[in-house]
């Protein structure tokens, strides 16, 4: 110590910028630098890569959220339409006698035809439903709003491109024409497509909606958080609060993390043998769609479960037990609720899964053509995901927008249930 | 799961005298050592004690394993009923351990063994027929780190009272809390936000409130697991304070690793080491004229 000349102050070439030192620093830096713009590389590849995703599918959807209409004078005559009676009767002779009254001058038999292909096939019960409705228009003369039929749907959008040979697409020379008139006379509106959420599903892409597979997945996932949820969690509170730590419950918690991951289809295959083949449950149903999606979630759910209990503090579950609590108040006052949060978003991302999940219900016949939506989990029904599968299997052209649409729906409703568990996580969350 | 070494008839050894001052310290002192005589709750007036106090717990040959790895050596310690005693020593001695014993929270680790004899007003707290959670209401115990439920101070202090039925109506509850946070000289600071979470207050105000929540059972020994190891000193002095207030209505068994704070606030200590129970007695005479001269070397801080 005293060796240092009293006043000795380090120089400017001190510890601090000898080259080496000056190397290293330099080296750690690039270090960092590089791993940071890696990671951010990384990220900025996944957000393009989902953003071209979603707005490639949106793009895609994007006809599909409007569907156009004519205005038909309608005259319900009452030699075919009973006042009585409204709901038999020759509709679909009235539309077409309506259509055929738009051009008078068209008068054979053959020309006819492609004029009453102008019209949706659905336009009969849109005229039923109002006189049935109001059976005080028999007799009378009234402009309703009828659906177009799906290549004038097409047509107006720019989906069949007019500027095509006539042999290549699938409206006629005539038919444009026929339409062009129309849109001059005002007869052609475009709407949104309400169809798309409150019809079934049927042949007729213009008269085709989501309604069976909303519902559908509804009772589906209805039954699935029914039989998995509380499984679940009470399996996974006694595996880790109360089981013995031995041979067995060792063998059932890797049969558990096995079971997370066996495909999805295999599930399905096992539907079709039990439920169906052994128990004879019905098919296409939501009930044993439901339970066999259960049987997916539930390891999902056992797991995210047992490490939301794992991730209480021991000293909460001490404090409860110092002051006398026994095992069972302990988890049920303290644990449980702190828990809670962590189960939850357990719970609804199995539920997402199971949302999303097509293999096993194509196995148990969910991917039926079903043109009614169910009336309960004994109905037979289709479910989101299966729709979009029926959809992207038509030949129509206008389906090719409605399935990216129906993808739109379920995508909606994923990041719902995401937003919720989010939502609930945030909401039940305790400091200690 | 835990073995029973003594049957409830054989008779429970009575606690050992000290050794006198003038012996000299042997290879393994202690309690072994120490003449036994068969009754049990009239232990020998140690000397220099006049008058000694009732042993409110009393172990005996009390050995630990966790898994195979023994933590505690055949251990045998009496309580003193309505004083504290501090337990010290360096980290890893079995204090901790020991202290756990007390109310049997090493039932909840599985690989914990206990074997030997742990007696709460002479009835064997490791006997088949007692019930843990009625031993946990007579033994409550206080934490390293403050653990205030996540809820809020009344609640914290309410949970005892209301699990073990001790409360019948709101007023009676709502005073039973009253009481303890005052028991524990929180009351003036909390009284208007007994609302708010425990987890709100700071350190010391926590741990006073873990101290009310212990003390609102009514037990009659409280266990403290070095209570203020993560508070500053002057939290730490107001939980010295309030030791010293409880040991009028409570036995006080204290870690700690502080041997001022032993100096301070107990009437006994013991000193363990690698698991054993190397001295007990008097703090007095522990801190001024140990027998052992590795007690010695510790309270003077060559090791540990």
């Amino acid at each position: 110590m005293t060796d240092i000349p009293r006043g000795a102050r380090p120089t400017a070439a001190g510890w601090s910028n000898t080259d080496d030192a000056a190397e290293r620093v330099r080296r750690r830096h690039a270090a960092d630098r590089r791993l940071r713009r890696l990671g951010a590389g990384a990220i900025a590849v996944a957000i393009g890569l989902l953003v071209i995703l979603l707005s490639s599918i949106v793009i895609s959807s994007w006809t599909a959220w409007t569907t156009t209409q004519i205005r038909l004078d309608v005259t319900i005559d009452p030699g075919r339409i009973d006042a009585d009676d409204p709901f038999r009767g020759r509709y679909q002779d009235l539309v077409r006698e309506a259509v055929y009254g738009l051009f008078p001058e068209v008068e054979s038999a053959a020309d006819q035809r492609p004029l009453r292909d102008l019209i949706s096939n659905g336009a009969q019960f849109e005229v039923r439903e109002r006189v049935v409705e109001n059976p005080g228009l028999v007799g009378k003369t009234v402009s309703i709003w009828v659906p177009a039929s799906d290549s004038i749907d097409q047509l107006r959008k720019g989906v069949i491109d007019r500027e095509l040979p006539p042999g290549r697409r699938r409206v006629s020379d005539r038919q444009i024409a026929y339409y062009d008139a129309l849109v001059e006379q005002g007869r052609v509106r475009s709407v949104p497509n309400t169809t798309l959420f409150t019809a079934a599903d049927s042949r007729f892409p213009e008269l085709a909606g989501l309604e069976g597979a909303l519902k559908g997945s509804f009772y589906l996932l209805l039954i699935t958080a029914l039989l998995s949820v509380p499984m679940g969690v009470a399996a996974a509170v006694y595996l880790e609060e109360f089981a013995p730590k031995n041979r067995w419950t060792d063998l059932i918690e890797v049969n558990i993390n096995n079971l997370a991951a066996v495909p999805s289809i295999v599930f399905g295959l096992l539907g079709l043998a039990v439920f169906l083949g052994f128990f004879g449950l019905p098919r296409s149903a939501p009930l044993v769609g439901g339970m066999v999606l259960s049987l997916m979630t539930l390891p999902t759910i056992i797991i995210a479960t047992r490490s939301a209990l794992k991730a209480v503090p021991p000293s909460i579950r001490e404090a409860a037990l110092g002051v006398g609590a026994s095992h069972l108040q302990m988890v049920g006052h303290h644990v449980l609720p702190l828990a809670m949060p962590g189960i939850l978003t357990g719970a609804i991302i199995g539920m997402a899964q199971a949302l999303g999940e097509t293999a096993p219900l194509l196995l148990i016949g969910m991917n039926a053509f079903i043109t009614a939506a169910p009336e309960g989990v004994t109905s037979p029904s289709t479910a989101l995901p299966t729709q979009i599968f029926i959809w992207f299997d038509s030949p129509e052209r206008g389906f090719v927008a409605r399935t990216s649409a129906a993808i739109v729906v379920l995508l909606g409703f994923l990041i719902l249930m995401n937003a919720l568990a989010v939502f609930l996580r945030r909401r039940f969350e305790r400091k200690w | 799961m835990v073995t029973q070494a003594h049957p409830k008839t054989l008779p429970h050894p009575e606690p050992p005298r000290r050794q006198r001052h003038d012996q000299p310290p042997k290879e393994h002192p202690g309690l072994q050592e120490a003449p036994r005589a068969p009754v049990a709750v009239h232990p020998e007036v140690p000397t220099g004690v006049e008058e000694a106090p009732r042993a409110k717990m009393a172990a005996r040959d009390v050995d630990l394993w966790y898994g195979d790895k023994q933590a505690l050596f055949g251990v045998s310690l009496d309580i003193a009923e309505g004083e504290v005693t501090a337990l010290i020593g360096p980290s890893g001695c079995g204090k901790s351990t020991f202290i756990r014993c007390l109310n049997r929270m090493n039932d909840v680790i599985d690989i914990a063994r206990v074997k030997g004899d742990i007696r709460l007003d002479d009835e064997d707290i490791y006997d088949k027929a007692v019930d843990v959670v009625q031993l946990r209401a007579k033994v409550g115990m206080v934490f390293q780190k403050p653990n205030p439920f996540p809820k809020s101070i009344f609640d914290n202090v309410a949970y005892g009272p209301r699990i073990h039925g001790l409360a019948r109506t709101k007023s009676e509850l709502d005073e039973a809390v009253e009481t303890s946070l005052r028991g524990a000289g929180l009351w003036e600071e909390v009284k208007d936000r007994l609302d708010m979470p425990g987890t709100s207050l700071s350190g010391g105000q926590q741990q006073r409130l873990c101290i009310a929540r212990a003390i609102a059972v009514s037990p009659e020994v409280i266990l403290m697991d070095e209570p203020c190891s993560a508070l500053d000193p002057i939290a730490t002095a107001h939980i010295e304070e309030l030791i010293d207030d409880l040991s009028r209505n409570f036995t006080i068994v204290i870690v700690t690793h502080n041997m001022q704070q032993a100096a301070r606030v107990s009437e006994k200590t013991a000193f363990f080491h690698l698991g054993k129970l190397i001295e007990w007695g008097d703090t007095d005479q522990i801190f001024t004229n140990p027998n052992e001269s590795m007690t010695q070397d510790y309270i003077t801080g060559r090791f540990g």
